[in-house]
Formats: C-alpha cells, structure tokens, sequence
C-alpha cells in the first residue's frame, strides 16, 4: 500500500497538481460568503467590484479617469484577493492530496461481524464497514483491514500501521496491556484479533485525521481571533480615512481654486494599499500550515489551539526513559574486587551475559568485545547451562563444566544483595570493597551489578543509562526561551539526580507514580505555567488529560490516545522540543508578517498622497521622495507593489519563520530589524522599482 | 534658537524629572488607602463626605459598578452645569449683569468641562458670571480630573490584580483624588499665583481712562479699557493642574491676570505635566515594579522632547514669507527673532512653544500663545501630538491609560514577534483585551476624521472658517482634533461659537472621553480577573531600551498614519506652498 504520510519531515511537497488545484480554488473562493470570513480582503473584494464598475463606466466615455487606467488598477486588486486567496488554496492543498491518500486507506472495507459476546472461531457475517454501531465487536486475519478504531479483546496479532505512520515495520497488538488499541484502515498481517468497536465510523482516528488535514474542522483559535480584531480595526480606521479624504479634497479643490477631487479609483487604491492585506491574506495560510507542518513531523494535532498553545508551553515534563536517556543502561565499565584481574572479571561478565538477550546484557557482552578483545565464543561450543533471571534468584548467569572434570563454573551476575547471598550460601565472603563499590555506582546515577564466580566476588559491571546526544545542548536552548524541563523517572532519588545533572534538566521528578504526574502538572499550572508532557500508557492518560499539551505516542493505547490532544505517529518522545518550536514558529509568522504589512504603509502614503492631490497641490510633489515617474504610475506601482508583496510572501507564510533559540529580547531586536525597518524599507525599493518598470514599457 | 530658550526648556525638564518620583509616591499612597501627611487635616473631611454620600469606602466594585457610578456622576455635572449657565441671570455674584448663556453654548461649555476638554467657545469675562465660574467652571475642573485619576486607579488596578472581579470603588478614588492631591496642590498654586499678581476677587469690571483715545475698526472713538476682575487665581490653578485648560479670561494664559509674571508661567507649564508625569511612577509602585512606570515615562518624553525641539525649531526659524520682506528674524539682544506673531513679547518663544507642547501633549489646552500664527510645521507639531491619542503625559489619569492600551497593543504585537501569546505583567492578552484596545484606538480618529469631514462640506462648517486656503482645512482639523480628544486648546481663527460646532463638538468631546472610559474599564475589568502568568525567560520585558523603542513606534504609527492624509492637505501642503 502507498503510504500516505511517510515518517520524518519532508519537505515542502508541492507538485504542479497542488498549484493547478489552488489556482481552480482560489477563483472559487471570491465567492463574497467564503470572502467575509476575512474582513481585511473581503473589503478589497468590495473595492474591486467597485472600480470594475468604475472602469465599465469609462468604457461607456463618462470616466473619472482613462479606462485603461482605472482598468489595470481593477485588474491588480482583483490579483491581490486571488494571490490571497491562492496562498490559502496552496496551503489547503497539501493537505487536501495527504487526506485523499488516507480516504483510499479508508475506503470499501468490509467487517466480519460478530454476534454480540460472542468469541473467535463462531461464525460471523460479513458487512461493510459503515453499519458498525459502537460496541460491535468483530474479528479481522490475516490480510484483513481493521474497519474502525477500536480495542482488542482477544487474540493477538501483528499489524501493518504503515497507513497512519509511515512506518513500515509492523507493530504487535494484543488484548490487554498497552498495546490493545487498533486503528481502523490498517492492515493486520499475521494471526487474528477479536476487536471491540470504539468509535463510531466516520469518528474514528483516521476520519479525525482526515478532517484535520483537509482543515474542514479547523476553527480559529484564540490568537488568531485577537490578531483578526486588530486587523480589523486597522481597516476600520484606514477605510474611515479613505472616506473622509474625499470630502477633504474636495474641500481643497473649492479652497486652492485648482485641479480636481481625488477619483473613487484612486482612494480603492489608498485603501487597498493601507489595510493590511500581506497579513490579511496571508493570516488563514498561516495557520494551515502550522498544522500541515506538525503533520510533515508526523505530528497529529486535534486542534489549532494545541499547536499555539505548544508554542507558549513553559514547563516540558520528559519522561526519562526513551526522551532523556536511550531506552536502556548500557555497561560502560568493569570494577573488579581485590585481587582480581580485570580480564577475568570481563570473561566472566560476557560468559554470563551470552545468552542474556536483553539490551543490557548485550551491552556487557559488547564491551567485553571492545574494551578486551574477548571475541563472543560460540554457546554451543561450551558446554553451559544458562540460568536465566528469576524473579526469585534476582540473578542470571551460566553453570559450565569442563569437560572431563566434575570442575563446575556457576558464575552469576545481579544486585549486590542477590549476589551477596549467593556466594554466602557456597560460603563464600562479600568483599566490604566490591559493596562500595556498587554504592559509588549507584551514587553515579549508575546500576551496579555484581559478578560472582562460585564463592568469589570478581567485581562489579557499571550499567549506565545513556544520555541522548546532544540533548543537553537542547535543555539549554530551552532555558534560553525560558521553558523549563523536568525529568520524570522511576529511578531512586541518588540516580535521578546523578542523570538530571548530567542532561542538564532543570528539575526532576523521583520515584514518581502516575499520580505524583498528574499532581505535578497541578502544582505548575496552579503557579499559571503551561505545561506540557508525553505519554503512553493508560495510566498516563490522567496526566495527559491535564496537561495543556499532552503529546500521545501512537503505540499507546487507546485512552492515552483519546486523552491527549496531539498525536506522535513515529512515538518518538523527543518530539515534544520540535512541537514546542512549531508552535512558536507559528505565532512568529503571524507577528512578523503584520508589522512588516503595517510598516509598509508609511512608503505607500509617500507614492499616493502626492499622486492624489497633484493636481490640487502640485506643491505636494516634494512628498515624492521617490522621484515616480508619474502620478498614475505612482498609484499603479503602489498597487502592485501591495499585491507582488502577497505572492512574495507564500513560501515565508508557508514554510515559517526559522526558529532560533534564542531570548525574547533578542528574538524582538532581530524581528524588528528585519520586518519592521525592512518593512518600511522593502517598499521604498519595490515601488521603486515597479515605477522604473512601467516608465520603461510606457505603460504609465 | 536662544541660549535662554533652550535653557529655559531643560531647566523645565529637569524640574519635571524632579518632581516626578516624589510625587508619584505620594499619588501612589493615596490610592492604596494608606496614610499620607495630610490625613490629619483631610481624612476627617473625607470620612465626613462618605458618611453624607453613604458611601462604604470599603466596599470594592466591579467595572461595570464603576463605569455606571462614573457615567451616572457625570452625567449629573453636565446636568448641573447646563443649567446653572441657563439661569445665571438670576443667581447672585453676577456684577457684570450677563444674561443666559445660549442653549447650544450652554451645552458645548456643559459637556466641555465635565469631559475634561474645556473648548471654550465663549470669551469668559463677556459670558459667565463669577458664580459660574467658581460652581460650575472651577468646580468641574476638580472633578473632570478627579474622574480621570479615578479611573486610572481602577485600570493600574486591574493591572496589578490578578484572579479577581473587582478594580476598587469610583466613589473612593474620587474623593482622594480630590481632597488629597488636586485640591491641595491647587490651594497652593492658586497662592502663589495670587502673589504674583493674578487677580482673586469678585468686584466688578475696573475702568481706565486711555491717554491717548483711539478708535476701533469701525471708526467709534474708544476712551476707556474695561478691565476684566473675578476669582481667577484659583480657578487658574485647577485649570493646569487638572490638565482642564479652560481659561478665566478668553486670552488663557497669556492674559497677565491669569499669569502675570515668567514664574507663574513656568509654574502653570509645571502644574499641567507633573501629576501626567508623577503617576507613570505612581504605576510603577502600584503593579509592584517601578521599572514599568519609568519605561513608560521615558516613551513619553521622548516623543514629548521630539516635539518641544520639532516646535522650537520651526518657531525659531521663523516665516519665510517676512525673510522674502527684508524682515529681520535672527535672535539678537534687541530681537527675540523667529516667529513672534501671536506670541507674548513678555514670554518669548522659549515659554510659548513649551505650553504649547505641554498643553497638546496632555488634555490641558491652555494657551500662552496663539497656536493659529505659528508657522505651518510649527501649527503641526501641537497637531500631532493631539493626533497620538494625548498619551505623551496626557489628560490627568486618561494620558496614563491611554498610553496603556498602546502599551497592549505593542505587547500583542511584539509577543507574537518572539513566538509566544502575548502577555503583558502576567496578564494573558486575548481576544476581549484586544477588543477593547482596538476600540479605543480607533474611536478617536473615525470621531475627529468624521467630523472634519461633515464639516468642510457643509456651509454651517465652512461659514466659521476665517482664513483661506488649507490654513481654513487646518482650523478645522484642529477644532474637532482638540475636541475629540478632549484638548480643548483652539487653533484660533475659527468662529466656533455657532449651534453647528457647538452641537458637533459636543457630540465630539462625549466621543472622546465616555466612549473611551468605559471600554478602558471594561479591560481593566478583564485584566483583573485573568489568573498570573509568572514571568520567565521566555517572557518580553516590557521596561527594556527595544521595548521603549517598539512601543513609541506603534504609537507613532497608529497615531501619525491615520492623520498623515489629513495633515498633507493642511500644514504640510502650506509648508510646502510658502517659498523656500
């Protein structure tokens, strides 16, 4: 099956179907109801029609102005709605072709029902998969595609989720435990389960997905809303403005006895230039792709808010396993006892980790490897038994005979107060040493576990959980945008503080229990913080339903799932920095692109102020500082300086203003230089530039 | 420009910045309820008030408690002072005999000084008696200023509040503002003033014989001057101090009874910016971070300093039409130089264009010199600084609040800008604070914009224009500016005592000062109850140089680009019609 979103970030995905598709689109959407919505370009759409009816009037011979003056005026304002429109079609768009991949997924399953209670191997009937009701169970094999989101009852199975994840290697699924969710549109590829239905079709994870993606759900979120006031209110003010010149210059003429009013054309134009359009119209493609991107990072998120509100999380609960640290302890050191040499106490370790599958005895084995060039020897070669961990022993290890001899090598790895009794019931003595030892370990925030041969204690292998790369650099950007990270861990407070010191956390959590989460995150947002964390089992869906962003691995179960308002579909929990980063990125965009849109209005008033009333007041032309070429060609350059600027801007709006870590003092200083003097700048220069153009072609 | 001039502009500054901090504490303890060195003398007074008014000083209001109690009471005043101007002719201390004041002219002097504006369209010793002036006109301007502190109390409240419905009692910061700070301080000034010469009784006109007789522009002999008496002083003294700006006698402050010596007029421009300046410190103290009010003054002065050497500059200069004349404008030792028309010989440009910045800058309006005869850049600079919203120190109490709001918005903007939902001192800023933000900075430019325009196409509008050109376009502009922002000062020149302006201009001053009250409260009012965000790293400061930075330039911005069409076709165009 064609994956419809392949796992990490891709980049900005946009094929010449998307572009034909946006530019069908944004004709559709002049339609003046999906036009309101906006208030900023809705008012352009309004002044468009106007000077087109302006200009079908000059055409008739009773002008205000020129036809093809008033023409091409109409012609760019019409251009300034469709780009707007265009950046939002291109934006939808993206998400339109990942959603039509997911449909196919979804589409023309068939459900083997079964009765109610009734169990695997009873017959079932077959039935597509739009007349499950809630609580239905039913059963899917081999081959079969999952009709719905649900939950498993019986059976296990391993399942294809490549659909909703992009990864290929398939995942377990079973009853009980963390893993009993199933989402529907997947394909199980081995065995059977026995599924109860969770979610209504048409409601289910992947449907959500769709809708999310599409944008049909998205609703505007807080910040957005704020932002559309203002920028309302910047066109009230500019559209009052605009009105009230006309009478002004009117006024003018009767008073200075010369030239005449200032067209209706002209002030379509002022308005158009000085509401804030580059923010307007780029302020809905803004959003889209806030969320498009989380999804480029695999990212589900079940609303916009979340997506904001990531941006403004203060305080990051990580838990360690998996986020912090590598998934497992590692062996990174041999202590021996006393008296013993460190090649044997290596021998020994890697005999009794040989068979020893678990991550921690391969690591032993491995450094034996590399650190004493003990070469893995073959387990059939040598004659052992191997014992494996018991949770009654609290030890592994290997019983070798020598062959030929009654000689009998027991050796046995485990915690020092397994191994302690282990050689004293062979009468053996614990060396005071190899305790300290083990307590220094533990104090390093290591695991100590002792090697015993027979009686004798031979040392002590460090286990050590691993500090991801680079993750401490991370923490710190953190700090610098003032968030703060607290490890959440399982471990003893003396381990805890050894590898919270070492990544460079700002807190940690000790010994902590699902409630100690839920009631930590209570304590910060009581102090007024945002919190967010990630999480995946059942017990942490509490904790994710408090959390102001509660980031679900996809592999959790079903209940985490429900509870968390944004889904990892790689279950990678360091993903939380990047979402962090999204977020703000997000907000970023929004705020840089308004105060570039606003400072452009100061070169604006400079090329259409003097082009107004030049005829009135010719001794305003000192306010052409840019020297235009002409007063037509003056407005016209401003015009489509105003609608360029849109187009300009899609990829920025787009792809997002880059993320620095770095203060908020010194993200406004540079924010400011760029897009607040470059916005009083830029247009200066493009003005300019369109005048300098239009001059040379003898258009204006 | 003059030694003296630019001495006499930093000795004001540096005195401004002296009193700004004392004061500002102790403006600061009175709205905190805590004691001051006055109690002994005026919490007997102030209890004795609230048992009469049954007033329960401890009972705290929401902001829609507050805003009906502000409407409600001056409402009242504009009832009150109607009314009195209306019957005036049969109340006492009327020596002068003068009638009922019309009925449009009652209203627009009513609504004047309840909303702080004191647009005169009257001259004061041909129209009022002193009755009037003392119960009405004096009157209000302790209480117009009294509301605006009030009402700043309430909003710094809400600021400095955090998970709470109410902002405090109206009532309360009313009677404090007036018993403790305005009355005091005016008691006071009003002293001096009387010490200097201004006059304080309550005789009738004085009468002096000319030397020399002369004849009037219709050709009638003229033998004798009236001289214009009343209890001027101590209406003087609240007329600065209370930003209201309403002279006594038609010339304001270039009138020698109300200000007659050089120390008096440096007084006067003190008294109308130090309690502007004195509360951005009061702030500070109130939301528990002095900083805060420190960046917000050093916002103001900026702009404020700006325009003082913007102003002295083009004063300086002088017309360039008299240099065309052989006219000599240089400074010398028998030459004041630059433009001296409709300045006083007394005072010299120096003292003339600090009013003129101080008195636009904030609500006051007083005039020492006639705005309507400066030079065309220099008419633009008292303009403008009205055209910024009178944030740049400001109305008493409404100059600080104003300046908030664009304080917000620049926090919302700059908040987006590094990546977080804006915030600002632990106030999360949402959709209703941006609501009522965007409401009040739009209100007063559709208002004045509005105004003008109804204006210069009606013949009533017109009919009041005295000089042709875009000078006629600039006396309107300005009359609706100075009301609509409750200014008050006149460009001169316009004829505005007709049912027309007198009718629109009041319509105007309401705009300006209710309009923006009660949204003010309401986003005080959600502020209080928004739950602490604590500060991070992660947070803007708002006290910092960029942050100063940002914030005048969203002032300048939401202030200079709504007016710049406007102004081209007035000031500038006649800046750039003169020769050059």
């Amino acid at each position: 099956m064609e994956t419809a979103l392949s796992h990490q970030k891709k980049p900005l995905g946009l094929t010449s179907e998307i572009y034909s598709r946006a530019i069908v689109d944004s004709l559709k959407k002049l339609n003046p109801r999906s036009m309101a919505r906006n208030p900023v370009m809705f008012v352009v759409e309004v002044g468009s029609v106007l000077t087109t009816g302006l200009w079908v009037q000059a055409l008739g011979g009773h002008g205000e102005a020129p036809a093809w003056y008033i023409g091409t005026v109409s012609l760019w304002l019409w251009f300034t709605v469709l780009f707007a429109n265009f950046s939002e079609a291109l934006a939808e768009g993206r998400g339109k072709a990942q959603a039509e991949g997911l449909r196919k997924a979804r589409k023309q399953t068939m459900a083997k029902r079964l009765a109610h209670g009734a169990r695997h191997g009873m017959p079932f009937e077959v039935v597509t998969s739009t007349v499950l009701q809630q609580g239905d169970t039913f059963l899917v094999e081999a081959g079969d595609v999952i009709p719905a989101d649900g939950e498993v009852i019986e059976g296990i199975a391993s399942v294809d989720e490549s659909a909703i994840t992009g990864e290929s290697a398939p995942v377990i699924r079973e009853s009980g435990g963390d893993r009993s969710a199933v989402t529907g549109g997947t394909r199980v590829l081995s065995d059977w389960l026995v599924v109860r239905l969770t979610a209504e079709p048409g409601g289910g994870f992947l449907d959500r997905m769709i809708h999310l993606i599409e944008g049909a759900k998205r609703q505007k979120t807080p910040n957005e809303i704020a932002l559309n006031i203002l920028l309302a209110a910047f066109t009230i003010i500019f559209l009052t403005v605009c009105v009230t010149l006309l009478p002004f210059s009117l006024f003018s003429v009767e008073v200075a006895g010369q030239g005449s009013a200032v067209t209706l054309t002209v002030l379509v134009a002022l308005l158009v230039c000085l509401i804030p359009t580059t923010i307007g119209g780029l302020l809905s493609a803004i959003g889209i792709a806030g969320m498009d991107r989380m999804i480029r990072h695999n990212v589900i998120a079940t609303s916009g808010r979340a997506i904001e509100a990531a941006g403004d999380v203060d305080v990051l609960l990580l838990d360690k396993t998996g986020t912090v640290t590598l998934g497992n302890r590692m062996a990174t050191e041999f202590i021996p006892a006393p008296g013993i040499a460190k090649e044997r106490l290596a021998d020994a370790a890697q005999l009794a980790s040989l068979a020893d599958e678990t991550p921690e005895g391969r690591s032993i084995a491995i450094l034996a490897k590399e650190k004493y060039g003990l070469r893995g020897r073959e387990v059939n070669a040598i004659a052992a038994t191997f014992v494996p961990f018991s949770a009654q022993t609290r030890m592994s290890g290997v019983d070798i005979s020598a062959e030929g001899t009654l000689h009998r090598r027991s050796i046995r790895k485990g915690a020092a107060e397994s191994i302690k009794a282990f050689v004293e019931q062979q009468k053996g003595e614990f060396p005071v040493a190899v305790r300290q030892t083990a307590e220094e370990v533990s104090r390093s925030g290591g695991t100590p576990l002792v090697v015993a041969e027979n009686g004798e204690v031979l040392g002590v292998i460090h286990l050590k959980d691993i500090v991801k790369g680079g993750i401490k650099e991370r923490f710190s950007h953190l700090r610098k945008m003032g968030i703060k990270t607290v490890m959440i861990t399982g471990d003893n407070p003396l381990t805890a503080t050894a590898i919270a010191a070492e990544a460079g956390v700002d807190d940690f959590l000790a010994e902590a229990k699902p409630e100690d989460k839920l009631n930590l995150i209570r304590d910060y947002q009581r102090q007024g913080r945002l919190v967010a964390m990630t999480g995946d089992g059942t017990n942490d869906a509490p904790a994710l339903a408090q959390a102001d962003v509660a980031v679900a691995m996809n592999t959790g179960t079903q209940p985490a799932r429900e509870a968390a308002n944004m889904i990892d579909l790689d279950s990678n929990p360091t993903k939380l920095l990047e979402i962090v980063e999204i977020g703000k990125q997000l907000l970023m965009t929004r705020g840089t692109l308004t105060t570039f849109s606003i400072a452009n209005d100061v070169a604006k008033y400079f090329a259409i102020i003097p082009a107004a009333f030049a005829t009135t007041y010719p001794a305003l032309n000192a306010l052409n500082i840019m020297k235009l070429s002409s007063p037509e060609s003056a407005i016209l350059s401003a015009v489509i300086f105003n609608a360029l600027i849109i187009v300009a801007l899609i990829p920025l709006a787009l792809k997002g203003v880059k993320y620095r870590p770095v203060s908020a003092v010194q993200l406004l200083r540079r924010h400011l230089l760029i897009y607040g003097v470059g916005g009083v700048v830029a247009p200066f220069v493009g003005i300019k530039l369109i005048d300098l153009a239009l001059a040379a072609f003898g258009w204006a | 420009m003059t030694l003296i001039g630019i001495g006499q502009i930093i000795l004001y500054l540096g005195v401004l910045l002296l009193v700004t901090k004392p004061l500002g504490t102790f403006i600061a303890r009175v709205f905190q309820g805590e004691r001051t060195f006055l109690d002994p003398v005026v919490a007997p007074l102030e209890r004795l008030i609230y048992r009469v008014a049954a007033i329960d000083p401890r009972k705290e209001m929401n902001w829609k408690e507050n805003a009906v109690a502000m409407l409600l009471f001056n409402g009242c005043g504009i009832v009150f002072l109607y009314l009195l101007q209306r019957v005036q002719q049969v109340l006492p201390l009327n020596p002068q005999g003068f009638g009922a004041v019309t009925p449009d002219s009652a209203l627009n002097t009513a609504v004047s000084y309840v909303t702080n504006t004191n647009w005169q369209g009257y001259s004061g010793e041909t129209t009022m008696s002193y009755l009037t002036q003392m119960a009405g006109m004096t009157v209000q301007n302790f209480l117009s200023a009294a509301t605006g502190l009030a009402i700043m109390a309430l909003f710094i409240r809400g600021i400095a509040r955090h998970s709470v419905a109410t902002l405090g009692n109206f009532w309360v910061d009313l009677t404090r503002s007036t018993l403790y700070i305005l009355l005091p301080l005016a008691v006071i000034l009003s002293l001096v003033l009387v010490s200097q010469g201004s006059v304080q009784n309550l005789s009738s006109y004085a009468s002096a014989q000319f030397l020399q007789p002369t004849a009037d522009t219709s050709g009638t002999r003229v033998t004798e001057q009236v001289i214009a008496m009343g209890p001027a002083a101590s209406q003087v003294a609240i007329k600065h101090l209370g930003t209201n700006g309403g002279g006594f006698f038609n010339a304001n402050a270039s009138h020698p009874f109300e200000s007659p010596t050089p120390l008096t007029d440096f007084l006067l421009l003190l008294a109308e910016t130090c309690i502007a300046a004195g509360v951005c410190y009061t702030y500070g103290v109130m939301v528990g971070d002095k900083r805060q009010g420190w960046a917000l003054l050093t916002a103001m002065l900026l702009i404020y300093v700006i325009a003082i050497v913007g102003l002295y500059a083009a004063e300086s200069a002088g017309n360039p039409v008299l240099n065309g004349l052989g006219v000599d404008q240089h400074a010398s030792a028998l030459n004041p130089g630059g433009n001296m028309e409709g300045k006083e010989t007394r005072l010299g440009i120096g003292p003339s264009i600090l009013m003129a910045t101080a008195s636009t800058s904030t609500s006051t309006g007083a005039v020492n010199s006639m705005h309507d005869s400066y030079t065309p850049l220099g008419g633009l600079v008292p303009l403008v600084m009205m055209h910024l919203g009178e944030v740049v120190l400001g109305g008493v109490g409404s100059g600080l609040y104003g300046m908030l709001v664009f304080v917000i918005v620049a926090v919302f903007v700059a908040g987006l800008l590094v990546g977080r939902t804006p915030e600002y001192l632990g106030h999360k800023i949402e959709p209703f604070e941006m609501k009522m933000a965007s409401l009040l900075i739009l209100i007063m430019p559709i208002a004045v914009l509005v105004f003008t325009a109804i204006a210069v196409v009606t013949d009533a509008g017109k009919a009041g224009i005295s000089n042709p050109g875009p000078h006629g376009f600039t006396e309107i502009l300005y009359a609706f500016t100075s009301q609509g922002n409750n200014n008050g000062s006149a460009f001169a020149g316009l004829n505005a005592n007709t049912p027309f302006y007198n009718c629109t201009g009041a319509i105007a001053m309401l705009i300006g000062r209710f309009w923006l009250a009660v949204p003010t409260l309401a986003l005080a009012g959600s502020l209080a109850r928004k739950k602490l965000i604590p500060s991070g790293e992660g947070t803007l400061p708002t006290h910092t140089p960029l942050f100063i930075f940002w914030l005048i330039a969203v002032i300048l911005v939401v202030g200079a680009l709504n007016f710049l069409p406007a102004l081209a076709l007035g000031p500038i165009v006649e800046f750039f019609m003169m020769p050059h």
